[in-house]
């Protein structure tokens, strides 16, 4: 779904770092190899039969690009989009120049010989700043172990006993641990964000997908409209202007009627009068479906109690949204939840369920869950379908947790600004 | 009987000025907004004050929030509320302070004038009168549990005739039956129900209606 807020990702702590760079310089011979492949027969292209061996090049710089990105991502502590173009449609000849106009793809490839030269080399000093603190650490074990082997530290001193060899080495150990731990950190980062200037999208690139993302769920924003207005049209007018047509018609008839025979005018004026009470009941259920009038009252808060309110399974409610949120968003999220919920009562099998409603960081988190028969695949049904397009408008997103025998989580959130004024939060169950 | 009248559409308004002074009421006040309408219940203190939901200057649900602070400072005050739409929350929110005296009713309730005109008295003699919408959904949404799914469907019928404010005679009338037996009924859905028998229709109505609503 489209999204291209920054997802923040967990740090990872020096120790699991040096794991990292271990993993990091193991990768770097492969890195190496696939960039130098990758030159040669790119100036080989013109024999056409390098051709094969370039894409394969460039397919496996895109695996290791991925690699480099989830660990840098992890460094920075946000994660690092993928910058590719889409594969258009056509033939191989298309598809390969398009591979060879993205950006990403030369990008690629100069990382890959930043990452082999000046990237190496920022991690191996990183891992050897560590190396050194252990090494240092471990002298006075490997001076009793072979003594005749390390007689002389550094041609300076000579170790002679044992405490000789702690007294010499481990002041030099914690002197090298200041130095790991004060540049390793920085080192690190560095590398990441060097990493991040080369494989993060162009602000160009990022801006085009954006651009493809908003076409998307316009158009498929208007067509849930344009059906919208239909589905009204439709109602109103096998709905409501029908009976209206009927009332007029009953009311034309007792007019006629009324001096000749007054008790068939009574008849035809009841149902004029039943027609009439039909007529509003199907304009409050068209209006509830537009725009349900205690979500106008109350908002989204109020809206949603009602909703658990008219619920046939017990259904607790938590709201904790301090302000109130722009209408078109308080809709969007009232009907997505109202659907979520006729999911749970029409599929799940659930004897309970549960929503709470959050706001956070400019997002409002939407969580509907029930301890149901799960196994609901967003896939299949179109219930999950429509409120992924209903989010759509929204830059929303919709994640469904339901593993089979459930319980089922569906978490809708979508990005937004709050109204400052403030509500207490509140809660019930109803 | 002395009664407020709280409408904003003009139209509206003037029939149900119409309509009531015809049956005896006096209307000694009519407005078309939230804050004279709480300023009107508090220094008339009507029999009976007929409320529209949805009023100026929010139009949200002003006139209800009106009515509600109304018998926050006059307890008891009789408030028969008409909306477009019922929304169980509301009433429950109007039920909440077990004063009686409430009536929840659907716009075009209007239509049967012998019923809104009684429903109206009813009100304004302290009883409860819901309307028959809220009672379904209520019951709708009970459906399932444990001691109303053993109710027969003849006892479900009273127990919404019951909680839509009827009397024991009333209910007779209307199924067709003798009181005798719709009191038969009555015993046996309390006790099924668990609630302790009264005769008060008002208590009956509240008792049954926080029943379902806290269910």
């Amino acid at each position: 779904m489209p999204n291209t807020a920054e997802h923040a990702v967990p740090t990872a702590g020096r120790l699991r770092r040096i794991g990292w760079q271990v993993g990091l310089i193991g990768m770097s011979p492969i890195s190496l190899a696939v960039a130098i492949i990758s030159i040669v027969f790119l100036a080989l292209s013109w024999t056409w039969i390098a051709l094969p061996v370039v894409i394969g090049a460039v397919a496996m710089t895109r695996v290791l690009a991925d690699g480099y990105r989830t660990v840098a991502g992890q460094l920075l502590g946000s994660e690092i989009a993928r910058p590719y173009r889409p594969r258009p449609a056509g033939g191989w000849s298309t598809r390969l120049f398009a591979l060879a106009k993205d950006p990403a793809t030369w990008r690629d490839l100069a990382w890959l010989w930043v990452n082999a030269t000046l990237g190496f080399a920022m991690v191996v000093f990183s891992l050897g700043l560590f190396l050194a603190v252990a090494w240092q650490l471990l002298f006075p074990v490997v001076w009793s172990i072979w003594p005749s082997v390390f007689v002389e530290y550094w041609g300076v001193f000579d170790i002679t006993s044992l405490p000789r060899a702690v007294a010499v080495s481990w002041p030099v150990a914690l002197v090298y641990f200041g130095l790991w731990w004060r540049f390793e950190p920085l080192l690190m980062r560095s590398y990441a964000r060097l990493a991040r200037s080369l494989l993060s999208p162009t602000e160009s690139s990022r801006l085009a997908k954006r651009v493809e993302q908003l076409a998307v769920s316009r158009a498929e924003t208007v067509d849930t409209q344009a059906a919208e207005l239909r589905r009204i049209e439709r109602d109103l007018h096998d709905g409501a202007q029908a009976r209206l047509v009927a009332l007029g018609m009953s009311l034309g008839m007792a007019d006629e009627v009324m001096d000749r025979d007054p008790q068939a005018a009574k008849v035809l004026l009841a149902e004029a009068r039943t027609t009439t009470s039909q007529a509003l009941a199907e304009l409050r259920n068209l209006v509830r479906g537009i725009h349900p009038p205690v979500l106008a009252d109350r908002g989204l808060d109020g809206a949603v109690h009602a909703l658990a309110m008219a619920c046939p399974l017990p259904t607790s409610v938590d709201v904790d949204i301090a302000g109130r949120l722009p209408a078109p968003v308080e809709s969007a999220g009232y009907f997505a939840v109202a659907e979520a919920i006729t999911n749970v009562i029409k599929h799940s099998g659930a004897g309970k369920a549960w929503v709470r409603l959050t706001y956070a960081d400019g997002r409002l988190a939407l969580m509907v869950a029930d301890d149901g028969n799960g196994g609901a695949d967003p896939g299949r049904g179109t219930g999950l379908r429509g409120i992924e397009r209903r989010l759509a408008a929204f830059d929303g997103t919709v994640v469904v947790s339901s593993p089979a025998g459930g319980p089922t989580v569906v978490t809708m959130e979508l990005p937004c600004e709050l109204s400052s004024v403030k509500t207490s939060p509140s809660s019930g169950t109803a | 009987m002395r009664v407020v009248i709280g409408e904003d559409l003009a139209l509206l308004r003037d029939g149900l000025i119409r309509l009531l002074t015809a049956h005896d009421f006096e209307v000694v006040d009519a407005v078309d907004n939230g804050p004279s309408l709480l300023r009107s219940l508090v220094t008339h203190r009507p029999d009976v004050a007929v409320v529209d939901i949805r009023l100026p200057p929010t139009f949200t649900d002003e006139g209800l929030r009106a009515a509600i602070s109304a018998r926050e400072q006059v307890p008891g005050l009789p408030v028969l509320v008409l909306s477009q739409y019922v929304e169980q929350l509301y009433a429950r929110e109007l039920l909440s302070d077990r004063a009686g005296g409430v009536g929840y009713l659907l716009k075009d309730r209007v239509s049967d004038i012998g019923q809104f005109i009684d429903a109206a008295r009813q009100v304004a003699a302290g009883g409860t009168v819901m309307d028959p919408e809220v009672i379904s959904q209520l019951l709708a949404r009970n459906a399932r549990n444990e001691p109303l799914g053993a109710l027969t469907p003849r006892e479900r019928e009273v127990l919404s005739h019951m909680a839509e404010g009827r009397s024991n005679a009333a209910i007779a009338a209307r199924m067709f039956v003798t009181e005798k037996a719709v009191s038969k009924h009555t015993n046996n859905i309390f006790a099924k129900l668990g609630l302790p028998p009264s005769e008060d229709d008002n208590r009956r109505v509240l008792a049954v209606l926080t029943y379902l609503n806290g269910a």
